[in-house]
């Protein structure tokens, strides 16, 4: 029977709802040391002196080491493959600590002690004297001249410019009868609150350092560590626990580079670096926030004639992933809408914000957020449902995109559509919110997508297994890509079971764990690449291995390999499926054979050089109370064409969050700032307004299941995707409810009311 | 100068007495003292819910619990759930079963939670059920999976059918 | 691990009072989920504490000779919303502190931690201030009650003598003030848990016999002004008005000639009004039908 397609319980669930699951805290040595870090308390200085006088006299302080200590080489942080062209690495732009203060939370010193209260009080201790400079907070305000210089081989903080022309814009608009619709949009700052904050611990074994962290991509991480330090990335091993969530905050190195230099400070005794939540809101990474300018031209027949995209991406103190994100961004338009004549570009720009990172959606929600408001606007404009003008317009089945390769071989969007429309009953909502007066209103909103999975052309895809055939007969694996609570350890064991033909996925021991002195090179958990890129791998390595066990049965049976095959854990005849022998009797004899004994293993990497399309929207029924300036959501459906389903239940729990995460990104997300100072305002669970129960309708998730051609799975993206099209659905959906387009998220209370008085839908009189 | 205090509880059963340092938190006592690692750290300010815990039935946050108020106290946290050899509570069971469970850093704290629910012995609306869970935070789940687990077990346990 | 110089545990009220005497600078941690978050921000890092927090004698809520609530300081939230006392007579206050925070929080946050700290958004604040509640304070002098109006000093400083040992002991909540009373508390967060109030207004009101008129009537605001506050003008349209809409408009606008919201990042000026208006309509219009009476 297929191991496939069924949702079978996680394989580390047990241990999840027992509370046994170790996570980096909870393996930190008893005698490790707190590092705390002091971090700026100005958006944009330079140190002139850190007078670590009283700090040092607090008992239980070690050390304090400070900006002016640190190596004076910059390196990069993104969680990206290293690339052997030096014009497609990563910006290296921020050292262990900094002396030019570029944002309010900036690392400038450090402090060691043995207690976490002496590395508190030491850090409440230091006195810092700053040369203050003028700040930027706003990405095209950066860019203006006589704007402050963040970094000084940036001109005019531009990180990086990228653009692409299609056809004739110019012309093309000249062309009479089109409707010009134009608009700016904009995303706000937000932040990914992993409920576990990033953490990491360093010790120094045999000369080598060792680092145990809350982690995406440990693999990636321990480069960073070399390039760091200055060692060679051979001496730093990076171990990854289970960890608390991810979301692309830990697809970066965070503070595993400081850890370990603190480890080599104190003669590498165990120290250990815990963010508090409050430094997880400004000193690890956030979203870009992104403002776009978009301009639509539409021919009489709704049809889009030419399309001008402008985006300026707000990258923050640091480049981090820098670029990428805009570019993705920018990039999807001419795919979701393809038209003939096109302009684009997208500037990232440095300001005196925390660092933007990756954060899922990687662009793509800044980016459907603006596009899908756009063509509501537009559909409004042409006097059209929505829905109806996306059909119109909206990428072709067949469509193919040259750069990735990727092919649109089903007509995915208009059959999630299709569903989506039916579970939420659209047509009549949309019938019946047509014409509502009252306080209080509803309204109903589509919103829709694209994603690619994994990252090739753009940066390497590579994938690397190895299974182990235990005396039992079951199969150890282990894999580069990394459980972080999406499932990917439990589609895994489900993928090799099938591969291998096991009876049960439990027969196959996931190694959950990545260790980079034993682990095979991976990447790690990021670009919603997991099922798809380790599917080459665990294939490829299954059938390794399977070669190797039928070529050892060869000698026990006497039938030819070929004749042979593994069904349910026994090896069978091909021609009558007759049991030959168990893989337990065939494990123990191979290993245990006085003549010939052999661990039968298998290691394979893959490089894999595909994409793929996926595809899903959002449906929004909202109700807005327009005296109390308040939305919610009533209803929510998201309908994903990600391929085959490996575990339905993990893929619609996984749907779940990211709709959760757009709801927030919609309604209530947003890290504020001081525009005097430049100072976080809101920067803990209190006050930055995540999500509760109570703020959700139930969420729906649905699928479309069209197998990707280009997987050995059927597989595609869908970590990300759900977090993609819910914000522009809850806009849209406000949009039919008011008649009020909002372009700027988040759609909180205080925008309605800013909105709702402009359009004379509200007075106190 | 430190200050210490003995402090004598029940935790998980268990009659247990301990020097702490009356500047700890309960958090702290029950992670360092006792290796209750199930009880995990996410704001230690009372805003997330992982660190929650029951005392004398009623769900803390232990993070913003002095350790000392632990005196005379009745204790629980997820580890007492588990039953010797190993069993599951129906409610952890229904976690597993409803995959309410992702990355798991913020189970331990829903699920006591859920106990003091479910230890209730009422049925509660869907709306209520929100209320009384919204002192937890989760990134993965949308709650919705939570929820459901929390429901079906509170119908199992009243004997009732459960209307979705 | 908190910043603690020094923790003084009492045993009994008076033993709060001597120790309050001996440390006049130590801080008082009731339930400390303001307190030790103080604490760990740096606001009061390395201070020494005085816990009343076992306590026991201070918990619970009963009806007094007089037949006043009585509501001992350090009752919690979720206790004050169970309590049969609350929900027979004075289901109001119940309803605000059941939109105290989290669950959690209502179990470890009491009702004199939340009055004590002297902030404006206190959940319990504007239904007490509705409610003409009394506070008592315990001194080495003896008891000393006082409105709760006059408690409130400033924002984040209250009537507490410290230089007397004084502790505060309970919330009296009058029988004037709840008999044949009716209320409704509404809290504006930017979202439904987790939350400070944007802004919280408490109504409450008292028909005549028929139902047709209001005898009397109470709201008050946090969030309106740098601490809790009744707003007369409001009052005095609605008391012996007939349950009209026109006069529950005009109760409602007001209130703006009362109240003092002020501009912060947290919400404008503008914003708290516009929603301070809402939030009188909705409240006295939910007080009045709770009360039994039709609005015409």
């Amino acid at each position: 029977m297929s191991k496939l397609g069924i949702s079978e319980p996680r394989i580390d669930g047990y241990d999840k709802v027992t509370g046994r699951t170790k996570y980096y805290e909870d393996r930190v040595p008893p005698d490790a040391l707190y590092v705390r870090i002091k971090h700026a308390e100005r958006a944009h200085a330079i140190v002139r002196a850190i007078d670590s006088t009283k700090a040092e006299a607090i008992p239980g302080v070690v050390k304090v080491l400070s900006c002016f200590d640190v190596p004076d080489w910059p390196f990069p942080t993104a969680g990206h493959p290293w690339s052997m062209d030096p014009g497609h690495q990563d910006v290296a732009d921020r050292q262990l600590l900094n002396r030019h203060v570029r944002y309010w939370g900036d690392d400038i010193a450090v402090v060691i002690a043995e207690t976490e209260l002496a590395a508190v009080q030491g850090v409440r201790a230091l006195e810092v004297e700053y040369e203050e400079m003028p700040f930027v907070l706003d990405a095209q305000k950066a860019m203006e001249p006589g704007a402050p210089q963040i970094h000084e081989r940036f001109p005019s903080n531009i990180l990086k410019h990228t653009s692409y022309r299609k056809g004739d814009y110019q012309s093309a608009i000249q062309t009479p009868g089109l409707v010009k619709v134009e608009g700016w949009y904009e995303t706000p700052t937000v932040q990914h609150c992993h409920i576990e904050n990033h953490g990491c611990f360093a010790y120094m074994e045999n000369g080598r350092i060792t680092v145990v962290s809350s982690t995406q991509i440990p693999h990636i991480v321990r480069r960073i560590v070399g390039q760091a330090l200055g060692r060679p990335w051979a001496d730093i091993q990076i171990i990854k626990p289970y960890i608390g969530g991810g979301f692309g905050n830990k697809q970066d190195a965070l503070y595993e580079p400081l850890c370990a230099w603190c480890c080599t400070q104190v003669g590498g005794r165990p120290v250990r670096i815990d963010c508090a939540r409050e430094e997880t809101f400004v000193s690890n990474r956030v979203r870009h926030a992104i403002r776009f300018h978009i301009v639509t031209w539409l021919r009489p027949n709704a049809t889009i004639a030419a399309r001008k995209v402008e985006l300026w991406s707000n990258q923050g103190a640091y480049a981090s992933h820098g670029h990428s994100i805009a570019a993705k961004a920018v990039n999807s338009f001419p795919q979701h809408y393809p038209c003939d004549n096109m302009e684009g570009d997208a500037w990232t720009v440095y300001t005196n914000r925390p660092a933007a990172g990756a954060m899922r959606g990687y662009g793509m929600p800044q980016a459907s957020f603006a596009d899908e408001s756009n063509i509501d606007d537009c559909a409004a404009a042409m006097g059209m449902d929505p829905m109806e003008f996306r059909q119109l317009n909206i990428m072709p089945q067949g469509f193919h995109d040259s750069f990735s390769g990727n092919t649109n071989y089903y007509d995915s969007y208009r059959e999630c559509m299709a569903k989506g429309a039916a579970l939420i009953d659209y047509a009549r909502k949309r019938e019946e919110y047509s014409h509502q007066s009252g306080n209080l209103r509803r309204g109903i909103g589509v919103a829709t997508f694209w994603y690619n999975t994994a990252v090739y052309p753009i940066s390497l895809e590579t994938s690397s297994n190895r299974m182990l055939l235990n005396l039992d007969g079951t199969v150890t694996m282990q894999c580069g890509e990394t459980e972080i609570g999406q499932g990917a350890d439990t589609a895994f064991a489900q993928m090799a079971a099938e591969a291998l033909g096991l009876a049960s996925y439990r027969d196959v021991h996931v190694v959950s764990c990545q260790d980079t002195d034993i682990t095979p090179t991976g990447l790690g958990a990021y670009a919603s690449r997991q099922t798809y890129v380790a599917g080459f791998s665990i294939r490829q390595t299954a059938e390794l291995l399977k070669e190797k066990i039928l070529n050892y049965a060869q000698s026990l049976t006497r039938q030819s390999p070929a004749c042979m095959d593994i069904v349910d854990g026994v090896i069978v005849r091909k021609t009558d499926g007759s049991a030959l022998m168990g893989l337990q009797e065939l494990a123990m004899t191979a290993q245990y054979n006085p003549v010939h004994s052999e661990h039968l293993t298998a290691e394979s990497s893959y490089t894999i050089r595909n994409n793929a399309y996926s595809f899903g929207c959002s449906f929004a029924e909202v109700e807005v109370d327009l005296a109390l300036c308040k939305a919610q959501v009533i209803r929510m459906v998201n309908v994903h064409d990600c391929g085959s389903l490996i575990n339905p239940a993990l893929a619609e729990a996984q749907v779940h969050g990211g709709m959760s995460m757009a709801i927030g990104f919609g309604l209530s997300e947003q890290l504020l700032f001081d525009e005097k100072t430049g100072r976080p305002l809101n920067n803990n669970l209190l006050d930055y307004k995540l999500s509760t129960c109570m703020d959700h309708p139930n969420l729906e998730a649905s699928f479309i299941e069209n197998p990707e051609p280009s997987s050995p799975y059927g597989t595609k993206a869908l970590g990300e995707p759900p977090a993609c099209s819910g914000a522009p659905a809850i806009r849209n959906a406000i949009l039919q409810a008011t008649g009020v387009a909002i372009d700027q998220l988040p759609l909180n209370p205080h925008r309605l009311f800013a909105e709702f008085t402009k359009a004379g839908l509200i007075h106190d009189s | 100068m430190s200050q210490y205090k003995l402090v004598h509880c029940n935790i998980n059963g268990r009659d247990v007495e301990k020097m702490v340092d009356v500047r700890a938190s309960l958090t702290d006592m029950l992670r360092n003292d006792f290796r209750l690692l199930s009880v995990k750290k996410g704001c230690e300010v009372g805003e997330c819910g992982a660190c929650n815990v029951l005392i004398d039935g009623e769900a803390f946050n232990a993070c913003i619990y002095l350790a000392v108020w632990a005196e005379g106290k009745h204790i629980r946290t997820l580890e007492g759930l588990t039953g010797p050899n190993g069993e599951l509570s129906d409610i952890q069971q229904a976690f597993l079963d409803e995959t309410a469970v992702q990355c798991g850093f913020c189970t331990p704290g829903f699920i006591m939670t859920a106990v003091e629910i479910l230890e209730t012995g009422k049925l509660y609306t869907d709306d209520e059920l929100r209320k009384l869970l919204s002192g937890h935070l989760c990134r993965c789940t949308g709650y919705e999976n939570i929820l459901r687990a929390v429901k079906k077990t509170m119908y199992r346990r009243l004997g009732k059918q459960i209307d979705f | 691990m908190y910043d603690i110089k020094a923790l003084y545990e009492a045993e009994s009220v008076s033993d709060a009072i001597r120790l309050r005497l001996a440390h006049p600078e130590a801080q008082i941690i009731a339930g400390g989920s303001d307190v030790l978050v103080q604490m760990r921000e740096g606001k009061r890092a390395g201070k020494e504490l005085i816990s009343i927090y076992m306590l026991d004698e201070l918990r619970g809520v009963r009806l007094d000779e007089d037949d006043n609530i009585r509501i001992g300081s350090l009752t919690s939230f979720s206790h004050i919303t169970r309590d049969p006392i609350i929900q027979q007579h004075c289901s109001v206050l119940g309803e605000a502190v059941d939109q105290v925070g989290s669950p959690q929080i209502r179990n470890i946050g009491t009702i004199g931690g939340n009055t004590c700290n002297g902030v404006t958004s206190a959940d319990s604040a504007s239904t007490l201030h509705a409610l003409e509640a009394i506070v008592e304070l315990t001194g080495a002098d003896g008891v000393r009650r006082l409105p709760i109006h006059d408690f409130y000093i400033k924002a984040g400083v209250v009537d507490i003598r410290a230089e007397a040992g004084e502790i505060q002991t309970a919330i009296l909540i009058p029988k004037e003030s709840y008999e044949n009373c009716y209320g409704k508390y509404i809290k504006y967060g930017m979202r439904n848990a987790m939350e400070i109030a944007s802004l919280g207004c408490s109504v409450n009101v008292r028909l005549s016999p028929d139902k047709k008129y209001i005898r009397r009537c109470r709201i008050a605001y946090g969030v309106a002004g740098p601490v809790p506050m009744r707003v007369p003008s409001a009052e005095a349209v609605a008391n012996g008005s007939p349950l009209t809409r026109e006069m529950i408009d005009e109760f409602a606008l007001a209130v703006l000639l009362d109240i003092q919201p002020r501009d912060s990042w947290r919400a404008s000026k503008a914003f708290r009004q516009h929603i301070a208006v809402e939030m009188a309509r909705r409240a006295l219009t939910g007080s009045i039908e709770r009360a039994g009476g039709v609005i015409v």
